[in-house]
């Protein structure tokens, strides 16, 4: 069998109700374990041992919540938009339901990087909120966010509710790079930019490594959520299938 | 009906339903006027005042008039079934929803932008400034018309379409929004403002080649809904 085949046929495995159903509960357990884990590494390295930053002193340590939520604002846009293109392609339902929960899911971390950012900036900016260009995205995400869930929620039928949404996370994806360019242009037009905490690539190794440990736990964290709720989108959406009627009558 | 080429058919027909509800067509104008007008009166009638708000207000009046006019696009054939029929036929559902939307365009976004120097003018801005926003609006409100059409397409039969629709679209002028008022704020200070210029051109021909089709899928997924 060479290795194209086998990319098939993970491929029509993975679009298997059932196979994913069981998939996803051994994964689970572990990944619960790991996030648990790195989340305990990283705020323990980042909020007992990590040195206190040289200017911002112990204010800077909401680094560790602030920048894995910023980080996966975007990454999860990004899943949403790749299975929201397998899903309007192929048809395979399981991808509707990972974009479809982790709209929920990016919107919650957006929402956190854009409260923890004005937490950070009050102390050491002085105001919760400048237009600066990387919050402006952050709240434009945001709004991107609301509108796919808002679109999806307003449609009852599920399956065009998927395809809607498809096509409207799409046409984000596409727009997200436009609009983010044009708010980087404009605020370099309107105002300097802002002091970046993130110019001197030169970290220290103590901060460094419970910030990753912290970006890991988060994106697990995501897997995690996204596996409960898939989950419990499929036992609902094939609630008439012979796998579902097994797995209820013999447990 | 005597044109053989259906894209020709589809927007002289539009044209002539258009024209043939004028006080429709004459509402979006209205309001772009009445909502740049109040400013003067919320803010300050400065001179000096007016000429710095004047191209943003102007470009957020022009955006809301065009999200306004929106509402209506696909509704009438939506409710009498003929977008069924639209799609149906041979010919391709995205050149003729583009037909559809150069349509929508003369009729609400042609005359705002018409009108837009006397609004200029309102607002105290220089010639050569008026200029520029003509410029940026003509470049810039098609744009508007075409991403607005797909949130159009996307929420057309649902109860809370307005909300929703304004809640989609928004977001995705921002570009458009940020490039044709900082023309006209370059312009207003002497700075060069051909790169704006050209940025709103470049996404004007993206929104040209990429929407229809994107238009044409969402309003089958709509149509299949009901």
């Amino acid at each position: 069998m060479s290795v194209k085949d086998k990319v098939w046929l993970w491929f029509h495995r993975m679009a298997s109700p059932a196979y994913f159903y069981n998939l996803a509960g051994q994964l689970l357990p572990w990944s619960i374990v790991a996030t648990t884990t790195l989340m305990l590494i990283g705020l323990i390295g980042g909020l007992v041992f990590a040195p206190a930053d040289y200017q911002q002193g112990d204010g800077f340590r909401i680094i560790y919540v602030h920048v894995p939520s910023a980080w996966m604002s975007m990454f999860v846009y990004m899943v949403m938009a790749v299975n929201s293109a397998i899903f309007l392609i192929w048809h395979i339902k399981l991808s509707d339901i990972v974009a479809r929960s982790s709209a929920v899911i990016g919107a919650s971390f957006t929402f956190l990087a854009l409260i923890t950012g004005s937490i950070w900036g009050k102390p050491m900016w002085g105001t919760w909120w400048v237009w600066d260009a990387r919050l402006t995205s952050e709240l434009l995400l945001l709004f991107l966010y609301l509108g796919y869930i808002g679109l999806r929620s307003a449609i009852d039928d599920r399956r065009v509710a998927g395809k809607a949404g498809s096509i409207l996370a799409l046409v984000g994806a596409i727009n997200i790079p436009i609009i983010h360019y044009s708010v980087v242009w404009w605020n370099t037009l309107h105002q300097s930019a802002s002091v970046s905490k993130f110019d001197n690539p030169s970290i220290e190794l103590n901060m460094l490594i419970p910030l990753l440990s912290m970006a890991l736990a988060f994106k697990l964290f995501y897997l995690c959520i996204l596996l409960i709720n898939s989950r419990s989108e499929l036992l609902e959406q094939e609630k008439r299938s012979q796998w579902v009627k097994e797995l209820v009558t013999s447990s | 009906m005597t044109h053989s080429n259906p894209f020709v058919a589809m927007l002289f027909r539009d044209l002539r339903i258009a024209f043939r509800q004028r006080a429709e067509i004459m509402l979006p104008v209205i309001f772009f006027v009445v909502v740049v007008s109040l400013f003067p009166l919320a803010i300050s009638p400065d001179p000096t005042v007016l000429k710095s708000i004047g191209p943003g207000v102007i470009w957020i009046a022009a955006l809301l008039s065009i999200l306004l006019s929106l509402q209506s696009l696909f509704r009438s054939d939506f409710n009498d079934g003929s977008m069924e029929q639209i799609l149906l036929s041979p010919f391709p559902g995205s050149l003729l929803m583009l037909a559809r939307i150069i349509a929508q365009w003369c009729v609400t976004g042609l005359p705002l932008i018409i009108i837009s120097p006397l609004l200029g003018l309102l607002l105290h801005l220089d010639a050569h400034v008026i200029w520029v926003l003509f410029i940026s609006l003509l470049l810039g409100v098609p744009y508007l018309n075409m991403v607005g059409a797909i949130g159009v397409a996307l929420t057309i039969g649902l109860r809370q379409a307005g909300a929703l629709l304004s809640l989609l679209v928004l977001p995705l002028y921002v570009p458009v929004l940020i490039f044709g008022s900082n023309a006209v704020i370059s312009a207003a200070n002497h700075l060069p403002y051909n790169g704006q210029l050209l940025w709103l051109a470049a996404l004007l021909v993206i929104a040209t080649t990429l929407s229809p089709f994107v238009i044409s899928s969402a309003l089958r997924v709509s149509c299949s809904y009901r």
